[in-house]
């Protein structure tokens, strides 16, 4: 074997020991916390207290805020996203199209922080007048933010699993009669549905690893949110607040760390079910 | 040509090198984000006179700079809380720990400039804090439910506001704040959300007091007057709610590390204290 190919090679297994060196890390990291608390309180119970005496770690709150915020944001972002996506591959002139592709990698490109400022300053406002909240400062408009950060993902990823399909089929539905209209909805959207599927996925994980956007604009209450409508904090926000507040070893720095571990095992499970549902399609198709 | 290119570099490198070299001591601050302002400011008027020494000062909150301190990433830790007794264990393992009290701040009890509440006491900020008071009516307000704003747990702030008004001064040691409070990521964003939300109720430190914000008047108890937040009510101790900034340092002072603390203590250091609206120490 050629010494370039081995290279290659070592580089793809690299990807999956930096995966694995990841998660023992949190794993090690973490250890300290379950070890003392080896019951399901962690993620089941209400009382986020890291510097009270005696400290209570349990993440429930931030759980649930973590999964409202990301289905806001799918909800709000797939329809656009995909809808985009189709229009993009199949009806919008070639310029028409670079034009906004181009567009889109420009949003993709801008930092979250200033999500997070146009959040807080256009987006909270908005909402907080719009249903007659308290603040503005929600779950709810984290999410609405959060919907249009996650569109640049969603879009490439499902455009191109549009292009991926065979231009044959589109061929054949014309030669039987069909619409441009009908060769869409019924061919061409349903052939690609495997690679939709995985585009909505990958955004979902996109939207659940957020952080700077949602500790801006979510609201910070450290409970579980009775609605949407209510301040909240992510996992990601929790993390990314205290950790720089934890000293090394001490009992908050092993609650991050095993909330980080949780965190992990959801970005995980999400990413893989994406990557089979890619693999799955694939199958499919060729068969 | 390309080689003489090279050596050109390598040398002009070198000289860098042995330039920047010129024993300069860095000191390196961290901590507080009530005291970055103040910090920098002193740390700036102080390089003016001492040209050899560098001073970096970053933020983050105080148990940030208290963290750092402990793993030995940073020399100086700006704290406007006292230290734990466990961080005090953690942090003599390593050295002689200096507790150093540099100046005091004001902290003030801020609300919406429509807010017709003009003052509370100490007992009905707590009660509010601890989510038993959690209509506006109920202290001589609109009737609207309070938003709770509060600083992160990160913050030295928090934890003074947390132990001084919510546990009243450690009578309360199991209070906690009401599970309503949201926790605001900065003093500005407090500022911010006070500025627009006509229910918020907010805590923010003296320096960072502007028009779009109220600061209540606070009465100790039910019978005394009220007063306001300023440089002047803190120093004669009229105004309750003040506590002290601290630097903390890990082993014995000497060298760049004392000739700034001395700068600092000294009149000229106290001085921009003042300026900057926070209250020197004498």
């Amino acid at each position: 074997m050629p010494t370039q190919q081995k290279l290659v090679i070592a580089a793809g297994y690299t990807v999956l020991i930096l995966t694995v060196a990841i998660f023992v890390f949190l794993a090690h990291q973490s250890w300290p916390f379950f070890a003392e608390h080896a019951d399901l309180s962690f993620v089941t119970g209400d009382r986020w207290l890291p510097v009270s005496f005696p400290p209570s770690f349990q993440i429930k709150g931030f759980l649930v805020s973590t999964l409202l915020i990301t289905g806001v944001a799918v909800l709000l972002g797939c329809p656009l996203g995909v809808i985009s996506a189709i229009s993009l591959a199949e009806l919008l002139p070639r310029q028409v199209g670079l034009v906004v592709r181009s567009l889109f990698e420009i949003t993709a490109g801008i930092p979250s922080v200033v999500f997070g400022f146009l959040g807080l300053r256009i987006v909270a406002p908005y909402v907080a007048r719009v249903f007659g909240l308290q603040t503005g400062l929600t779950g709810f408009s984290a999410g609405v933010v959060l919907s249009v950060m996650i569109l640049p993902t969603l879009v490439s990823l499902a455009e191109e699993a549009l292009r991926a399909v065979p231009r044959e089929y589109a061929q054949a539905s014309y030669a039987l009669g069909a619409t441009r209209w009908q060769t869409i909805w019924r061919v061409i959207v349903p052939s690609a549905r495997g690679g939709i599927a995985a585009a909505i996925l990958l955004a979902i994980g996109r939207a659940i690893g957020e952080t700077m956007t949602v500790l801006m604009v979510a609201g910070g209450r450290l409970t579980t949110p009775g609605s949407i409508f209510d301040p909240m904090r992510t996992l990601t926000a929790l993390i990314a607040s205290e950790v720089k507040n934890a000293a090394r070893n001490s009992a908050q720095y092993h609650a991050l760390f095993a909330a980080g571990l949780v965190l992990f095992v959801i970005t995980f499970a999400v990413n893989a079910l994406a990557a089979a549902v890619i693999v799955g399609g694939k199958g499919r198709r060729s068969s | 040509m390309k080689k003489l290119v090279v050596v050109l570099l390598v040398a002009l490198m070198a000289v860098a090198v042995v330039g920047c070299r010129a024993e300069k001591a860095v000191i390196d601050i961290n901590g507080s984000d009530t005291m970055v302002n103040i910090g920098a400011a002193l740390a700036e008027n102080f390089m003016k006179t001492n040209k050899n020494i560098e001073i970096v000062v970053s933020g983050g909150g105080s148990g940030t700079g208290i963290a750092a301190l402990i793993n030995g990433a940073t020399n100086i830790a700006q704290s406007s809380r006292a230290m734990k007794q466990s961080e005090k264990d953690q942090a003599s393992a390593k050295g002689l720990l200096n507790e150093i009290i540099v100046a005091w701040d004001g902290l003030a009890v801020t609300v919406h400039p429509s807010n017709p509440v003009r003052e509370l006491t100490l007992a009905q900020i707590a009660k509010i804090y601890r989510g038993e008071i959690t209509n506006w009516q109920e202290v001589g307000g609109n009737d609207a439910n309070i938003v709770l704003l509060s600083r992160d747990t990160t913050s030295g702030t928090y934890i003074f506001f947390k132990e001084f008004v919510v546990q009243e001064n450690g009578k309360l040691k199991s209070a906690e704040f009401s599970p309503a409070a949201m926790m605001m990521p900065s003093t500005e964003a407090i500022v911010q959300e006070s500025a627009r939300n006509v229910n918020a109720i907010g805590y923010v430190g003296l320096g960072y007091l502007k028009t779009e914000i109220k600061a209540l008047g606070v009465k100790v108890n039910d019978d005394s007057a009220a007063s306001s937040p300023s440089v002047a009510t803190v120093l004669d101790k009229t105004y309750s709610l003040a506590r002290p900034l601290y630097f903390y340092t890990v082993g014995e002072l000497k060298g760049a590390i004392k000739t700034y603390v001395d700068y600092v203590l000294s009149d000229n250091g106290q001085k921009v204290v003042r300026e900057l609206d926070f209250v020197p120490i004498r």
